[in-house]
C-alpha cells in the first residue's frame, strides 16, 4: 500500500464522490504529506470539544434525567467508561479500526501499543498531500470511541452494576465499536468500499449506540417501579447545560471530522447549527400540535435529535437540506419515545434508542436524499439518489445486526462475570450510595 | 390568644404578609409545605410522559395574635390570598393556651 493511503484514516465524507473527483491519487507516486499547522490546531480543537461532550456535557445531560439518588452514578459510569475507552483505544482499538490496511471487518494488529508511531507519523485528510500529525488523529478518534460507549449506557442507568458497565464497555468496544468504525471509516472497510455516506459517524456512533443500548435494556429488564411510579428527571436545570455542552462540543465532532480548517468544516459547522436549530423548535412544535406544553426537556431532546441526524450529513448536505433533516428527525424521535416507547414497553431510561438510534437512522438514510446537489448538496451532478439510498439503508441494517448481536454477546459476558443488575435494595436506594458510598447532594 | 394557620398559594406569601402587617401582626412563622384538597394536584408531562402529582406545593403561615385581633386576622388573609381559583387554601383558628418570650421570659399577650 502507498504511503498516502497507508494511514488509511478518512473520515467517511463523500467517498465515492472524492475518488471519482480525485482520478490521478491513486495512479501517481504519492506527494511528500505536509502537515498544515492550522489544520494540526483546528483537529487538537475538535478533540477536545469533542472530550468536553462526555464530560461534563453528556454527564449533565443524562445525570439530570436521571434520580437525584443515581445522579452520581450515571456521571461515574459515563466519565469510567470514556477512559477505559480511552486506555483500549491506544492499546489495540486504534489498531484494530485504522492501523495497516487490512480487511473488511477489521484493520489488524499491526500498531498495536501505538506500535511505530512518532511525532512525525502522519495520518492522510481528504486531501492529496495535506496530512495531520498521527498522534492527533488517534486521539480525536479516541473520543469518538469514548462518548460512544458512553452513550449505549443512557438506556441502563439507574439499575446496571458498576462492574457490569465496565466488563460490558471492555467487551462492546472489541466486537462491536472498533469493527464498525473501521467498516466506515477505514478505506479497507466494508462501508467505506460500498460508497456509504457518514460524515461525522451518524452510523459508527448513533446507529450504532442507539440500537445497541435498545437491546442492553430488553435484556437487563425495567427498573423496579417503571412505568406506574413516578420517574421524572431530577434536575432539567443540568439537562440544559448538558445539552448547551454537547451542542458546541457537536462543532469538533461534525467540523472536526473534515479532518483540515478547510470549506468541507465550514459547511459541516453551518449545518451543525441550522439542523439543530430547526430540531429544537420542531420537537417543542410537535409537543404542541399533540396538546401539550412546548416543554424545556422538548427543546434539549430535539436540540440533540438534530445534532444526532445532521452527523452524517454534517459535510454531505446543503444548509436547506440540514434543516429539512432536523425537522423531520426532531419529530419522528419525538413519536418514537412519546408513542413508540410506552406502546412497546421497553424502559430505555433516558432514550438512547429513541434519540441517537432512530434519529441516527433517519440522519443515515437522509443524508443519501440530502446529498443530491438538486437539493443543494455536495454531490456531483451524476449523483445517484436511488443507488446511494440502497447503500446507506445496507450499512444501517448491517450495523443494527451487528451491533444488537454484538451487545447480546457482550451484556451476557458482563452478566456471567459481574450478576449485571443491583439488588433490589440497592436499587431502591440509589446506585449513588449503593454502588460508589456518596451522595449527589447533601 | 389565637394560633392562625393558613394554607396559601406560594406566590401569594409577599401580599399577606403585607396585609398582615398592616393589622399590626409582629410575627409569623412560614414553612414550605405540600398537600392536596380539592385542587387534587396537577400533571407534569416528560417526554410524553404523564405524571399526576397529587401533592400541590403551599407555603403555610402561623400567626399567633390576642384573641380581639384574630378576626382582623382571619380577614387579611383571606382577602389577600383570594385568586378566586381553585386551590386558593384554607385558614385554621386554634385556642393558645400559653406564650413565652424565651429572651425575657414574658408570658401570653406581652410576648407575642
Amino acid at each position: 500500500m502507498k504511503q498516502s493511503t497507508k494511514f488509511a484514516t478518512l473520515g467517511a465524507i463523500g467517498v465515492a464522490a472524492l475518488f471519482a473527483a480525485l482520478p490521478a491519487w491513486a495512479q501517481t507516486p504519492a506527494p511528500v504529506p505536509t502537515v498544515n499547522k492550522g489544520d494540526t490546531a483546528w483537529m487538537m480543537t475538535s478533540t477536545i470539544l469533542v472530550l468536553m461532550m462526555i464530560l461534563p456535557g453528556l454527564a449533565l445531560f443524562y445525570g439530570g434525567l436521571t434520580r437525584s439518588k443515581n445522579m452520581l452514578a450515571t456521571m461515574t459510569q459515563i466519565g469510567a467508561v470514556a477512559c477505559l475507552a480511552m486506555l483500549i483505544w491506544v492499546m489495540y482499538g486504534y489498531t484494530m479500526a485504522f492501523g495497516d490496511g487490512g480487511g473488511d471487518f477489521i484493520s489488524g494488529f499491526g500498531k498495536a501499543f501505538l506500535k511505530g508511531i512518532t511525532p512525525d507519523s502522519t495520518a492522510a485528510t481528504f486531501t492529496a498531500g495535506v496530512a495531520i500529525p498521527e498522534y492527533v488523529f488517534i486521539c480525536f478518534q479516541m473520543t469518538f470511541a469514548a462518548i460512544t460507549v458512553a452513550l449505549v449506557l443512557g438506556s441502563v442507568v439507574e439499575r446496571m452494576k458498576f462492574s457490569a458497565v465496565m466488563v460490558f464497555g471492555a467487551v462492546w468496544l472489541t466486537i462491536v465499536y472498533f469493527p464498525i468504525a473501521h467498516m466506515v471509516w477505514a478505506s479497507g472497510g466494508l462501508f467505506f468500499k460500498m460508497g456509504a455516506l457518514d460524515f461525522a459517524g451518524g452510523t459508527v456512533v448513533h446507529i450504532n449506540a442507539g440500537v445497541s443500548a435498545l437491546v442492553a435494556a430488553l435484556i437487563l429488564g425495567k427498573r423496579i417501579g417503571y412505568p406506574t411510579e413516578r420517574i421524572v428527571p431530577h434536575s432539567l436545570t443540568m439537562t440544559g447545560i448538558g445539552t448547551g455542552l454537547l451542542w458546541v462540543g457537536w462543532f469538533g465532532f461534525n467540523a472536526g471530522s473534515a479532518l483540515e480548517a478547510n470549506g468541507s468544516a465550514a459547511l459541516a459547522m453551518i449545518n451543525t447549527f441550522v439542523a439543530t436549530a430547526s430540531a429544537g423548535l420542531f420537537w417543542m412544535l410537535a409537543e404542541r400540535l399533540n396538546g401539550h406544553k412546548g416543554s424545556a426537556l422538548g427543546f434539549c431532546s430535539g436540540i440533540v435529535a438534530g445534532l444526532v441526524a445532521v452527523t452524517p450529513a454534517a459535510g454531505n448536505s446543503g444548509p436547506f437540506g440540514a434543516i429539512i433533516l432536523g425537522a423531520i428527525a426532531s419529530v419522528v424521535c419525538f413519536y418514537a419515545v412519546s408513542f413508540l416507547k410506552p406502546k412497546l414497553g421497553y424502559d430505555d431510561a433516558l432514550d438512547a434508542f429513541g434519540v441517537h438510534g432512530i434519529g441516527g437512522m433517519i440522519g443515515a438514510l437522509g443524508t443519501g436524499i440530502v446529498f443530491a446537489p438538486s437539493l443543494g448538496g455536495p454531490g456531483k451532478p451524476d449523483f445517484d439518489m436511488a443507488h446511494q439510498l440502497w447503500v446507506q439503508f445496507k450499512t444501517v441494517g448491517t450495523t443494527i445486526v451487528w451491533a444488537a448481536v454484538g451487545t447480546v454477546v457482550a451484556i451476557y459476558i458482563a452478566k456471567a462475570v459481574t450478576g449485571l443488575r443491583v439488588s433490589p435494595d440497592v436499587e431502591r436506594e440509589g446506585l449513588d450510595l449503593g454502588e460508589h458510598g456518596e451522595r449527589a447532594y447533601n | 390568644m389565637k394560633l392562625v394557620i393558613a394554607i396559601i398559594k406560594p406566590f401569594k406569601l409577599d401580599e399577606v404578609r403585607e396585609a398582615l402587617s398592616g393589622v399590626g401582626v409582629a410575627g409569623m412563622t412560614v414553612t414550605e409545605v405540600k398537600g392536596f384538597g380539592r385542587q387534587k394536584g396537577q400533571t407534569e408531562i416528560y417526554r410524553g410522559a404523564e405524571y399526576s402529582t397529587n401533592m400541590v406545593p403551599k407555603i403555610k403561615i402561623e400567626v399567633v395574635c390576642g384573641s380581639d385581633m384574630a378576626g382582623a386576622v382571619v380577614e387579611a388573609i383571606q382577602a389577600s390570598a383570594n385568586t378566586g381559583a381553585i386551590g386558593d387554601g384554607k385558614i385554621f383558628v386554634l385556642d393558645v393556651g400559653q406564650a413565652v418570650r424565651i429572651r425575657t421570659g414574658e408570658t401570653d399577650d406581652t410576648a407575642l
